[in-house]
């Protein structure tokens, strides 16, 4: 459905724009129907930046971006990138900031039938929004006709994902959605996900917590300094990390029950079975991918 | 015993009445403990952590002692706590960007610092630069501005100044939370480095992280609404907790290796009670599975096992 085929994106930075910065670099991957992919990268390794040229914020710099066979970069025009909308939707890291405090919060509800759905009666968009808010989790009663601070950030992120919900959203973006909620209510997030997976949704989900991305991904792709890392089947990735970077991500993530001293002991008794990591020449922009076993990608070495 | 802490309590004032952020805390921190202060957003655990050091124009000291090293700490007297900070108590605030005067070179700002509280850089400067080379920071970092330094360099250059004077309490304010995992990882390695050596007797380490804490405190105390739940050493509070709040609170993390398909995690139901007029009795109890008609009085926090203590009407 989602499919990126050799994206690259370079900003331009320092005062004239004359400096160059490679943030994302010949990334390619898939999102099937009902697929959770994980982008997991520490900061600077263009995870958002993906994120945010799948949702059409930012123009790849080259590469195509195609939503069911169309170049999402050809998609010209108010109305056809408000259709495009229709489809792909985002949800973001703060969602604090995503309310306009003087309002009510389901006024995003609203908008969206404002922009969308003008011709529904009343009734029937009532029914949406229940089933909307049921999906996610909540209950009508605790979270329509509330202001923002009258909600947890919990609830709050769960009603962005109930007003995606509304439109038929074939392709989730899901940038760091949980990184600002606590402990007891990220998981409840994180299930839903599982749970809109299950009715076929594409969700592309990026973080920075490799214990997240492992807990609801399918397929998990590690990038550094905007290129694959590795790339395959989230089990396979987290059972047998092949690339160094990956490992070492492993061993730096803070474990329950497993200590550091433990977890490096573990992957020093495990070394990485003998794989040959691509490499391109200096000048060469390109980062080749090699399948060191089915479906289980590893990229080049950045040092 | 470094640090004990006895009823404290401590509210913030706003225009619609006291908020109990901290409503009657007790604990004791041993000699050379790092304690691993955890909990939801709006419990009172950064609440607690500024409490021991400075309390901020909205704060309200309404009871309770705090004695570090045998000695009453005057909290609710700014003046008063002037010579304890640094010397005594010092702080690693969340934001070490922040924290550094961006209009200083970091030697100036170290030199400015150390003046203002009555010492001669000149005496410390060797021992400055060994603690950089320590935490792996080359000692060039001292003539350059903040700007130039990457985020875990610059909280590297926060945690050396917060303890260049040897103080007995370190009091770390999510000090790793802002940093990607390689650099949280030796930044909170070169933390429990640094109390090894004795440059800080004892340290409280307030994180929403609790896997974080696993790896490098001794105790854990963790936090609900203002109270106590449970206090105990680090392996038993996460192998086997006995307070209903952490042992939800454990289950609900993710963990790597674990999927959603093997084992669905479930979260607490419910929010944490508003503290502007806390609930009587135990405050947990309306999200708590196992609330019976005990649980409208205030359970006590007792020691149920030595240094294991928790305040629940079940465990006691």
């Amino acid at each position: 459905m989602l499919e990126l085929d050799r994206v690259h994106k370079v900003y331009r930075v320092g005062a004239f724009g004359g400096g160059r910065l490679r943030a994302v670099r010949d990334v390619s991957l898939t999102v099937k129907p009902g697929e959770v992919v994980s982008l997991i990268g520490e900061s600077g390794s263009g995870k958002s930046t993906i994120g945010k040229m799948v949702l059409g914020l930012f123009r790849p710099t080259s590469g195509r971006i195609t939503v069911e066979g169309t170049d999402i970069t050809t998609i010209k025009g108010f109305a056809a990138r408000k259709e495009y909308y229709r489809k792909v939707q985002g949800v973001f890291q703060d969602p604090f900031s995503c309310f306009n405090p003087i309002f009510k919060a389901d006024r995003v509800f609203e908008m969206i039938r404002s922009s969308y759905f003008p011709g529904v009666s009343d009734a029937d968009w009532r029914d949406k929004v229940l089933a909307a808010v049921g999906t996610v989790r909540l209950d009508p009663e605790n979270v329509l006709n509330k202001y923002p601070h009258q909600l947890s950030g919990g609830q709050l992120q769960r009603l962005l994902i109930a007003r995606a919900l509304l439109l038929d959203i074939k392709l989730l973006v899901a940038d760091e959605i949980i990184s600002m909620l606590d402990a007891s209510t990220r998981i409840d997030v994180l299930n839903l996900l599982g749970d809109l997976k299950e009715r076929g949704l594409g969700i592309l989900f990026v973080t920075h917590d490799l214990s997240l991305g492992n807990y609801v991904s399918d397929t998990s792709v590690i990038l550094r300094k905007g290129a694959i890392a590795e790339m395959g089947p989230t089990l396979r990735v987290f059972d047998n990390p092949l690339h160094p970077y990956s490992r070492h991500l492993l061993s730096c993530v803070p474990q329950l029950h497993r200590t550091w001293a433990e977890v490096d002991a573990e992957l020093a008794a495990n070394p990485p079975e003998d794989v040959t990591l691509p490499t391109v020449a200096e000048d060469d922009d390109s980062a080749p991918l090699l399948e060191a076993e089915e479906g289980h990608f590893v990229g080049i070495d950045q040092g | 015993m470094t640090l004990r802490v006895k009823d404290l309590k401590v509210y913030y004032q706003t225009l619609r009445g006291d908020v109990h952020a901290l409503d009657g805390v007790t604990f004791d921190l041993a000699d050379g403990e790092i304690m691993g202060l955890a909990g939801e957003s709006g419990c009172g655990k950064s609440t607690l952590g500024k409490s021991l050091i400075r309390l901020d124009s909205r704060m309200r000291h309404v009871g309770g002692s705090i004695e570090l090293d045998g000695k009453d700490l005057p909290i609710a007297d700014d003046d008063a706590m002037v010579p304890f900070r640094y010397h005594e108590i010092s702080l690693i605030p969340q934001y070490a960007m922040s924290a550094l005067n961006p209009t200083r070179k970091i030697g100036r700002m170290i030199n400015e610092l150390l003046r203002a509280r009555g010492l001669r850089p000149a005496d410390i400067a060797e021992e400055l630069e060994r603690r950089l080379e320590l935490v792996g920071l080359d000692t060039d970092v001292l003539n350059r501005f903040p700007i130039e330094l990457s985020g875990g360099m610059k909280q590297r250059v926060v945690m050396v100044m917060s303890t260049l004077l040897n103080p007995s309490l370190l009091i770390a304010d999510e000090a790793t939370s802002a940093l990607d995992v390689s650099t949280q990882r030796s930044v909170a390695e070169s933390m429990v480095e640094f109390r090894d050596r004795g440059y800080v007797k004892s340290m409280v380490f307030v994180t929403h992280d609790i896997s974080l804490v696993y790896q490098m405190a001794d105790t854990i105390m963790v936090m609900y609404a203002g109270r106590i739940a449970e206090k105990a050493s680090t392996s038993t509070i996460i192998n086997n907790p006995q307070h209903p709040y952490t042992q939800m609170l454990i289950s609900a993390l993710p963990e790597v290796g674990s999927t959603a398909e093997e084992t669905r995690l479930e979260g607490i139901p419910g929010t944490p009670p508003g503290l502007l007029h806390p609930p009587t009795g135990c405050r947990f109890k309306d999200r708590c599975p196992m609330a019976f008609s005990k649980c409208n009085e205030q359970p006590p926090l007792l020691e149920i096992e030595p240094g294991h203590w928790a305040a629940c009407w079940k465990t006691g």
